[in-house]
């Protein structure tokens, strides 16, 4: 059985950022576990720019992104495996190290012993089985990421006339890429009352194109029993069900979709990690480690992320905090800090934070779950409330932050829990009761 | 083309029945519509082997449903199909009368099903904790079982198949007529129209819901049969254990009730729902089956996670108005032999249709057995079950088995390869996912598509643009974007 520090599930986005960190905090024998045939994940298909804003102050495309950390790996003589699945990760007997059982075509199956894991998987896009779209199962039925890899890297178009259903992120890039290569994108409907992508998305890639985009609307119907020939689509009341009487038939030949997406986190069941039934994944204190010692987590298997520079921060962190695991062995302080979700608020990341051992200044990352306006963004000590800052408005599209300080909470040695709650503004409850 | 005996229909039935007919010397030739065997109603339906307790005694569906059960481990062994005997329970609530779970009871007795037993909820609960709250008692049918309908079927044409029988796939039947001392069927070739004549001696309607139009054009005794739609839900692997027995509900004035299942790959199975339509093709889903089929499943089983769906399709069950099969010659037209009306349980008696049909063409025909009939076949290779060592000792030799293409199910590649080139090989992505899984896990197929297509397309060989869903018309791909790749198959072969 090979040995190795560190371990790393994943090389996208995450996985690379992690093990740059890693590397340049002194761990020496890294492993990256590739399941694709290139490193840089889900990157590589996206094509269009905006990438890299924060980290690199430049715009890039996905594959300029992903080179820029390909080849930080590569010159700091990163090993990694390519047409890699890691099938199990267990934990050792005797030992606090790993066992990560991976499969590929030259090595066949073999075991790696490893000090610590980094869990770098990303997420998956959810399915039409998962939204009970009712109808027939022809093809012509893609999710957007699919649609987006047969065109950007097979070269392949998947249809002509395109209604495309959710708008997250992939879908809104989609619905600008098919029209770019000639397609007709006849309409993007949404079942929520907000767009689940981020504004300049819509703006870009909707709004510049004619594209209409119509929210509180779902796909009732599907029909056509060789290839899709035609989409019903209806509005939705507050209940989300269609209200009779609003259907509109589209006729085309593929229906995208773009209905969210959901880390990949079977390895981490089965490795004994407790998943947030919310973010669907690991809970994670401020280190990234998850439940299971010397388990660490990030990138969209952790949370789905709307940007890459935020998943290359964070990585960095887990690459940070592992490298500190390998080297001081397991460092949970005795006393850690939960941090709740009040409010609009659906989560937190991280769940736990350890106010000794954290980072100076430490980013917690949420999203909300309603477009909430004329609000604020307040953060509790116990009762006493800390800092308290105006967001004319926040989506569910768009993550959040709140940055905690190290300094402020050793003032607070007997702190129970930190609270994150969206509060409306005092002139909008003012105006709310004229 | 001259054949001794034609099937039309390659579904099951048919399936079962020629791999039966050619343990015989003669020429046999299966006739199917679809792209592939199993493309209709055996492909969507519960995947169970039902014990045999629901039919009335005295009809063929009783007889058969016993006698396909009681065959199935020496056919699965044989054919190397996935099936175990989980164990049915038919529930019955405390609105429900408890005299009809005991007629069931005495009618599965009649009917020879062994084991049958009526339990109190304690000992249900027991084996059933999710059951709901409102069951009182239950009958336990031990020989119930599960099955994977798709690779019942595939083994039966298969085994045919190396046996030495015709499969004529993409062709559709228009009409059949006596001619000579036989009959002749008018075919059509569905991807290229091309028009086909065979004439065979002995005609086997094994046709499903169109098995009234074969037989109504030969006999002056009409049938008349009606595709009674059933939707299903398949939820994730992670619910598979839901439930470990196939739970019934108990047939009442509000009909039969659904089912919940686990499935022999470890989903959950809720369904059916059971509607007649006028369309014999419309296999979809609808909001309405898709509701009833979440509030009629809570009255058996409770807490079903049905946010954990992950594909829900519709089958067409093919019901004859008198209620049975119809199995046997027409009276009208000699060698002409229905399996007609074949609805539930018309899965479990499939070996033991096909053992009664071919023995009645075997005579009408004058057949000989085979001394060299191949009665067992090997089905893909599922790596994980080998022992480490061997699963590495495979990929030494084959590396395309250490490569995981669907990373929800773990399909390999190898897996693929074998299901694309075995006899009667998938030609389509529906084809590889029925016989590997690639793309039925909880991704649905979003991940491997891609990587599917470029395999079909290497394999077969074939271009991308010929690549479909399930047939000609499900093209997968449009067209290329303006700057092809290099190396893909961007022209038409």
């Amino acid at each position: 059985m090979k040995n190795y520090e560190l371990v790393i599930i994943g090389g996208g986005p995450a996985g690379l950022a992690a093990a740059v960190s890693a590397r340049d905090h002194g761990v020496e024998r890294i492993l990256i576990l590739e399941r694709d045939k290139e490193l840089g994940g889900i990157l590589n298909q996206c094509i269009h720019n905006g990438f890299g804003l924060h980290t690199f102050q430049e715009e890039l495309t996905g594959p300029e992104y992903a080179d820029r950390f390909i080849r930080q790996v590569k010159d700091r003589g990163i090993e990694y495996k390519l047409h890699t699945m890691v099938m199990d990760i267990s934990r050792m007997d005797g030992s606090g190290d790993k066992c990560v059982t991976a499969m590929n075509r030259t090595d066949g199956m073999f075991l790696l012993q490893a000090k610590a894991v980094i869990l770098a998987m990303g997420c998956r896009e959810r399915a039409r089985g998962a939204l009970n779209i009712p109808g027939y199962r022809p093809a012509g039925i893609y999710s957007a990421g699919t649609a987006q890899r047969l065109v950007n890297m097979e070269g392949f178009m998947p249809g002509r006339e395109v209604v495309i259903l959710g708008s997250g992120d992939i879908g809104l890039i989609m619905a600008r890429r098919m029209t770019l290569e000639g397609a007709k994108v006849k309409v993007v409907a949404e079942l929520m009352p907000y767009s689940g992508g981020l504004k300049r998305n819509i703006v870009q890639c909707l709004d510049d194109f004619d594209i209409p985009l119509k929210l509180s609307h779902t796909v009732i119907d599907i029909e056509g029993k060789k290839r899709v020939e035609a989409v019903t689509i209806a509005e939705v009341g507050p209940d989300r069900r269609p209200v009779p009487g609003t259907e509109e038939r589209y006729t085309c030949d593929t229906l995208l979709l773009s209905c969210g997406l959901i880390p990949e986190n079977e390895l981490s069941q089965n490795a004994g990690v407790t998943l947030s039934p919310v973010t669907s994944g690991p809970v994670v204190n401020d280190a990234f480690e998850t439940s299971v010692d010397g388990v660490f987590a990030c990138g969209n298997v952790l949370h789905v992320h709307d940007l890459v520079d935020y998943v290359s921060e964070e990585a960095a962190g887990a690459g940070k905090n592992a490298a500190l695991y390998i080297q001081n062995g397991p460092a949970r302080d005795a006393r850690t800090v939960e941090i709740c979700p009040e409010g609009h608020v659906r989560y937190t990341v991280p769940r736990f934070i350890r106010p000794k051992q954290m980072e100076e200044k430490l980013t917690v990352r949420f999203r909300v779950g309603a477009v909430c306006q004329n609000c604020s963004v307040a953060t509790y000590f116990d009762d006493e409330l800390i800092s308290r800052r105006k967001r004319p408005v926040m989506a569910p599209g768009e993550m959040e932050q709140v940055i905690l300080s190290r300094a402020k909470l050793s003032g607070y040695p007997d702190l129970k829990k930190i609270t994150i709650r969206i509060e409306e503004n005092e002139e909008r409850k003012a105006g709310m009761t004229e | 083309m001259v054949y001794d005996a034609a099937i039309i229909g390659a579904g099951v039935t048919g399936s079962a029945i020629a791999r039966e007919l050619s343990r015989y010397q003669a020429k046999i030739c299966v006739i199917e519509r679809g792209e592939d065997v199993c493309c209709g109603t055996s492909k969507a339906n519960s995947a169970i082997i039902h014990a045999g307790f629901d039919a009335a005694p005295g009809s063929l569906k009783a007889a058969l449903n016993v006698r396909g059960n009681a065959m199935m481990d020496a056919l699965a062994a044989e054919l190397d199909i996935p099936f175990r005997r989980n164990g049915s329970l038919v529930v019955c609530t405390k609105d429900q009368d408890r005299g009809d779970l005991e007629r069931l009871a005495e009618k599965g007795k009649k009917n020879g099903v062994p084991g049958l037993a009526i339990i109190e909820r304690d000992e249900l609960t027991a084996m059933e904790p999710n059951i709901s709250d409102d069951v009182t008692c239950a009958l336990y049918a031990p020989t119930g079982g599960i099955v994977c309908p798709f690779h019942m079927t595939m083994a039966f044409a298969e085994n045919a198949f190396t046996n030495g029988v015709a499969f004529f796939l993409n062709t559709r039947v228009d009409s059949v007529a006596a001619e000579g001392d036989g009959y002749r069927l008018e075919t059509v070739h569905t991807d290229t129209g091309t028009p086909e004549a065979f004439t065979a001696r002995v005609v086997i309607n094994a046709a499903g819901v169109y098995a009234d139009t074969f037989n109504n054009m030969v006999s002056s005794r009409k049938i008349h049969i009606t595709a009674r739609k059933g939707e299903y839900c398949l939820l994730d692997k992670t619910a598979g254990g839901h439930v470990s027995h196939t739970v019934f509900q108990l047939p009442s004035k509000m009909g039969k009730g659904v089912l919940v299942t686990p499935t022999i790959h470890g989903n959950l199975l809720v369904g059916p729902t059971a509607v007649d339509v006028g369309d014999r093709e419309a296999v979809n889903t609808t909001q309405e089956g898709l509701d009833m089929l979440t509030a009629t499943s809570a009255l058996s089983v409770k807490n079903i996670p049905m946010r954990q769906v992950i594909t829900s399709f519709a089958g067409l069950r093919a019901h004859e108005d008198s209620d049975d099969f119809i199995i046997g010659e027409c009276e009208d037209a000699k060698g002409f032999i229905n399996a007609a009306g074949i609805e539930s349980p018309g899965l479990s008696s499939a070996p033991a249709i096909g053992e009664m049909v071919a023995k009645r063409a075997a005579e009408l025909l004058g057949l000989e057995k085979k001394t060299n009939f191949t009665a067992t076949r090997r089905g893909i290779l599922n790596p994980a079950t080998l022992s480490p060592a061997d699963r590495n000792r495979l990929i030494r030799e084959h590396p395309e088995y250490g490569t995981v293409i669907c990373r929800c199910e773990m399909v390999t590649e190898g897996e693929i390869i074998d299901a694309i080139r075995r006899p009667l090989g998938a030609r389509s992505l529906d084809g590889v996912k029925r016989r590997t899984r690639a793309g039925m896990g909880r991704c649905q197929a979003g991940f491997c598509t891609p990587r599917t297509m470029e395999i079909l397309e290497r394999e077969v060989p074939m271009s991308m643009f010929d690549i479909t869903k399930g047939g000609v018309g499900g093209e997968l791909i449009t067209g290329v974007n303006k700057y092809p790749q290099k190396g893909r198959s961007h022209e038409k072969l």
